[in-house]
Parts: C-alpha cells; structure tokens; sequence
C-alpha cells in the first residue's frame, strides 16, 4: 500500500508549489527589503543608493503617526464588535425559533457581497441630507451628520461598514461551533440548576474559544488586509482621518508613485504583521489544544 | 547654402512622404479611456472608436476602459513600465509632468509636424493647451476638457424672491444670496442650503484652485516646479470657504463631490459647483428649472480648467505613431467632439466644432453648455507639478484639515508650502 513515491516525481510536485510561494510572497518581500534602500528613481532623478534614508523618512512622517492611530483603533474597534457580533447573532439562529432561515440569511447576506458595492451602497447610506441614516435622524427631529466629511466620525464610519460586512462571516463559524456543544453537558447544567445566562458564560462560552482564537485572527488579518471601502468612501479623508495603513501603502505607491517609501511601509507592515502572527500562533498552541 | 537647404528641405518631405506611405500599413492600437463623469461615455467612446476602425480597415484599435482617471493613469504607467503602453490614452491634463518624468509619452508636436498638422494643434482653444505644454513641445491634445460652473435651482431663487436670471457674481453676493436661499424646518435643522462648494479630495483641491485664481493668483506655474500654496491668495480663498459655513449658507465641515449633483437634484442645495461634465446628468434628472453661470470670484471671474487630455506613448513604431496621431485628429474632429460634447457636457475643445449645426441646436437646447465656454477667458490651468499626486496631497490636507475645523487656514497653509517646497526643491 504505502509505495514510494518516484523521487523525480516528488521533486515536481514539491517546486511547482514552492515556485509559486516565492514568485509571488519570498521574492517580491525581499524585492520590497531591497527597494527600501534605494531612492525613488526616474528619467530625471537617478537612482542611487540611500541606506537607511527612508526609514528616517518614516520616522519623521506626521501623516505616518496618524495613519498607525488609525489602524490600531479601527483594529481594536472593528474586531472585538464583530466577533461579539457574531456571537449574538449565531446564538438567535441557533436557537429554535420562527424564520430561523430567512435571519441565516440576511445575516449572511453582506459576507457574500463585494466591498465595492458595499461601499457604494453605504456611501449612500451616510450621505448628508439625502442619505438614508439623515432620513432616519429626521424622523427624530435631529440635524444630518456628516458622517464622511468631517474628522470625528470617518473612521467610526468606516469601521461600522467593516462589522457589517464581516460579522455574517464569523457568525457561520460560531454557528457551526455551537451546533457542535454536546446537548449532555447542557443537559446536566440544567439539573444543577444553572440559568441559561449561567450555561452560555461557563459552558458555552468556554468551547467556542478555539473559535474564538481562529475568528479573531482573521479579523485582525482582514482589518489590514481590506481597505476597499476605504478607496471607495473617503480616500483616507479628510485630513487622512480615515486612512488605514494598506491604504496609505497604495497610496503612496500606486497614486504618488513612490515606489521606494511605499516598499519601505511595507517592509514596516510585513514585519508587523509577522510579530501579530507570532503573538497569536504563541496564543494558539497554548490555549487551544485542550479538546 | 540654399541647394544644401533646399536639398534637406526635399529630403525631409521625401522622408514625410515615406512615412505617409507607411501609415496606410497596419496598426493596432490600444487606446485607454478613463470615465469621470455621469454620462453615458462609454457607449460614446466605444462608438466613435468603432467608425474610426471601420473607415481605416487596414488598421485596428482596441479601447479600453480603464476606470476612472487615476486608475487609468496607473494602468498605463504600469503597463508602460512593462513594456507593453497602450499607444494612445485619455489621462489628466494635469499628469503630463508625471508623465514626462517617467519617461513614457512622445512629444506629439514631433510627429505631427507638418504645416497641416501645426495647424491643426493651432485650432484647440489656447486655454485648453496651456498644461499640453512642456519646454516648447506639445505633449498632449485637448479631448475631455471641462471647467467648474455654479448651477443653481431658479425655482428656489424665485421662492426667494431673487432674480433667476441674475445669479451671483461676487463672493459677498452669494454669502447674501445664500441666506436668502437657505431654509429651515420647525426643529432648526437646514432642509435646503444656499449653496455647495466641494472641499474634499482631489475634487475640492481642482474647486479651490478657481477661488484662487479668481484672487488673480495662480497655484502652481507651466514649470512644473512651482507650488504657491501659502499666498495672500490662497488664504482668502480658504477663509471665504470658512466664511460660508459661519454665516450659514453652506453645510459646516467637509463636502464630498460625488455627492454634490444628487444634493442638488434633490433640492438639499439651491446652487451647487461642479464640473461642466455634470450637465448632461443634470439636464437628465432635474426636476426644476435650473441655470448656470460663471463661478462668483473674489476680485473677478475665475476658475480652473481641468479634465483629460490624449497621450501617445513611447515603445511604439512609427506606424503605430501616425495611426495614434490619425485617430487622436479623427476623435477631436469637428463633429465627433460635437458629439462627445453633446453627449457629456464636456467642453468642444475647437471654435470648429461649435461651428457645426448639430453644437449650434445643442447651445440653443441647452444654452447653459456656453457659459463654461465663455468662462474659459478667465480660467487657468489646474494644480500641476513634478509628483503631483505627493504635491496635490499637502494641498488636499490643508484644505480639509481647515474646513474640518482641525487647524487654522495661515498654519495649515504654511505647512503644505513647506511639505510642498521639500518635494519640488529636489526639481530645482
């Protein structure tokens, strides 16, 4: 049964996949390490060899300081909301009650849209004086919100947008964790005498934390990873109050044109992400192994 | 002497000849088009493109719709850079410095150099050749060129018992208009605003440049090397954009343009700035009697012309060159910018084209498409410098950083000329 596979034949089937780690991951970080240390070159500047140039250029960067604020909060908002979030709404679904389906679904539903046109819809949605949330505050009475225009509100905007779309997403893997709850251990809370408040928070709860864990690094990865509705709704505006770090990467890259600051912020990112990886991996192997 | 002149002269026309014998051989091009209006471009573009392609059988063109300006831009640079450049494109009049740094257009002055073809390139509106220019050469042809205008509902100015035919022409005029036009509801709460200035992005940067201008300043100058962020100018503008809010007449805090024709439309704003490439949407979907006249100024009309301009890249034969150029003559001819005129709202960028009947019955349909036309007298060229997108941004910081209460207009704008200065002094 367990023949030896050819050595050639390994081989093959071993490059094709690592060809395509390095064309695509290896190669382009190490490119982006390389170009970091060079200026931004052109027809009427050569290039030239500037060590560390960027880096203090990176560290001189007010707009920098104001984009990682950014991140931090709309990480730290984006990911605790959405997974209770989903939470909550796995557990109505769960449960047995009536149109259990049709909630499935229009829970589901943003997850399966694209975040173009999720931002499309809630630029619409936010804007002043016709949008719809001016529409809802009118019927109170109270005067629109410029939810996009003005510096206090852009990012709470734009990370209201993000739970939206991503809660419906967790929700499927809480759904499926908690239909996994053996019944017996419920069961044998009740004859103790426990609530239901008291079996979510010391049955319940406790099973879902390997949920927990995989959810929450997805979040913290996609709340670097999508910036589409930012593009799409604010431009990182005004006064960059909105930009996210990968934002201001293709920003600087892609719209500026500087190819050389824009690797050394992703250099910057890369090495950051990397650490989160290490921290959460360090989480993982710890308290996840206990099933 | 003369024999030697006269025989380069011969030369050169034998060489022309040869290169008009060559341009009946085949070609294909591709041709990247951005779309950054509401209107029904596409269709326009593809249309126009088509009948190019079927009275020139032996050669072929592909075009391309590449998103919206900047992200056409970036398509073709990247495309460039890889060697494969589309041969001709629609990019910004204001990325011919962008582009020239990079090395990737021909000087279209170059190939087309025949008495004929001078005046030809002659024939565009001087205004809108302005930023085409570098050095002496002509890099670019006018094609989707358009100034901003005041739009403004005339149902509204008569509920206000103003004169719908006289709109304002100062910036006092329409401070004291706007309140008269400005309505509440019983909670306090504005149901219609006086008027609306987009002071977001790149849109509000383009805007902010014809408050300025109107001051009898520039922003920037055909050097390329120049940004005059912080002037008496640019902080009157700013401060008359902080004075519109204060006295109530414009919605505080930051204005986006892409939502400032549906606010319009919708009765949210009894005047609006916008792009004359909104008129064809307007005139769609505007339930009310509306007109338009030039932008009030401070000191005297002014405003910014902007809007996209045709390239033809380098990496392409010369075959490929004359067709490129051939089509470029063939899309701006009088009746095809008529059409895209009329089909956009864009500004005809030829006194030949407005000549034709079809632009004479639309100006009488739609009177309002001459007044971005006349307006073209005080208009200057937009922000453009080398790093545009890295220069632009300081600009577009201030202004937002201002009008969302977050700095006061002189610190902001000293800010930009410094961040500003630190880019272009490499230039120098």
């Amino acid at each position: 049964m367990n023949k030896r596979l050819p050595f050639g034949l390994a081989m093959i089937m071993l490059v094709a996949p690592c060809l395509l780690l390095v064309a695509f991951t290896h190669y382009p970080a190490l490119r982006a390490l390389l170009n970091s240390f060079w200026n931004n070159a052109s027809s009427r500047r050569p290039s030239k060899f500037v060590g560390v140039e960027n880096y203090q250029t990176l560290l001189e960067d007010d707009r920098l300081v104001q984009v990682m604020l950014n991140s931090t909060f709309y990480a730290l908002g984006t990911i605790p909301l959405a997974i209770g979030l989903a939470i909550g709404m796995a557990l109505l679904v769960n449960a047995k009650l009536p149109g259990t389906s049709l909630m499935r679904l229009s829970f589901f539903m943003p997850t399966m849209l694209p975040m173009i046109a999720v931002a499309n819809i809630w630029l619409f949605f936010y804007a002043p004086g016709i949008g719809l949330a001016s529409q809802i505050l009118g019927l109170f009475g109270l005067p629109p919100i410029n939810f996009l225009g003005s510096t206090e509100t852009s990012l709470i905007s734009m990370m209201f947008v993000a739970v939206w779309k991503e809660a419906g997403l967790f929700m499927i893997f809480y759904l499926a964790a908690l239909q996994a709850v053996p019944e017996n251990l419920k069961d044998a809370a009740r004859l103790e005498g426990a609530g239901p408040v008291r079996i979510f928070f010391n049955i319940v709860l406790p099973l879902l934390r390997p949920t927990t864990i995989f959810v929450a690094v997805n979040a913290l990865i996609n709340a670097f990873r999508l910036v589409d509705h930012v593009i799409v709704m604010t431009r990182g505006g005004p006064n960059n109050s909105s930009a996210l770090l990968l934002y201001y990467i293709y920003e600087v890259t892609f719209s500026q044109r500087d190819f050389a600051y824009g690797a050394t912020l992703t250099v910057l990112m890369v090495c950051l992400l990397g650490v989160l990886a290490a921290v959460q991996y360090w989480v993982l192997n710890r308290k996840a192994h206990y099933q | 002497m003369t024999i030697m002149t006269k025989l380069a002269g011969s030369c050169c026309t034998a060489a022309m000849f040869s290169l008009a014998a060559t341009s009946l051989s085949a070609a294909d091009l591709e041709f990247y088009f951005p779309v950054g209006v509401n209107a029904p471009a596409v269709e326009t573009i593809q249309a126009l493109t088509d009948e190019w392609a079927a009275q020139n059988p032996q050669h072929s063109v592909k075009a391309v719709y590449a998103g919206n300006y900047e992200e056409t831009t970036t398509k073709a640079l990247t495309a460039a850079n890889a060697g494969q450049p589309p041969q001709v494109a629609v990019l910004l009049s204001i990325d011919l410095f962008t582009l020239i740094e990079e090395d990737v257009i021909v000087a279209i002055s170059d190939i087309a150099n025949t008495p004929e073809d001078k005046e030809w390139i002659d024939g565009f509106y001087d205004g809108f050749m302005k930023d085409a220019e570098f050095e002496g050469k002509t890099y670019a042809i006018p094609f989707q060129r358009s100034t901003p205008v005041y739009y403004y509902n005339k149902d509204a100015f008569r509920a206000a018992g103003l004169d719908p035919e006289t709109p304002p022409k100062t910036w006092d005029e329409m401070i004291e208009m706007g309140k008269k036009l400005t309505i509440k509801d019983d909670n306090g709460n504005v149901t219609q605003w006086g008027t609306r200035i987009p002071t977001l992005g790149l849109g509000g940067a383009w805007l902010f440049g014809g408050l300025v201008v109107s001051k009898g300043d520039v922003l920037t100058t055909e050097t390329g090397i120049e940004a005059r962020i912080d002037t008496p100018a640019t902080k009157a503008s700013l401060e008359f954009l902080l004075d519109l809010s204060k006295e109530g007449v414009m919605a505080p805090g930051g204005i986006s343009w892409g939502d400032t024709p549906k606010a319009f439309l919708e009765g949210q704003t009894a005047s609006m700035w916008t792009s004359t490439g909104n008129l064809a949407f307007v005139e769609e979907n505007a339930t009310f009697d509306w007109g338009v006249g030039f932008l009030p100024g401070g000191d005297g009309p002014g405003a910014p012309i902007g809007g996209g301009n045709f390239y033809i890249f380098q990496d392409t034969t010369d075959e490929e060159r004359e067709a490129a150029l051939d089509f470029i003559k063939f899309m701006t001819s009088p009746a095809n910018a008529a059409k895209w005129s009329i089909a956009t709202g864009y500004v005809a960028p030829r006194p030949d084209a407005w000549e034709t009947p079809e632009m004479k019955a639309y100006a009488e349909r739609l009177p309002q498409a001459l007044v971005a036309l006349d307006q073209l007298d005080y208009a200057e060229r937009e922000f453009a410098t080398f790093q545009r997108a890295k220069v632009t941004q300081y600009l577009v910081d201030a202004i937002e950083s201002v009008v969302t209460g977050n700095a006061e207009p002189a610190a902001a704008l000293k800010a930009a000329q410094e961040g500003a200065d630190d880019v272009l002094d490499d230039y120098k």
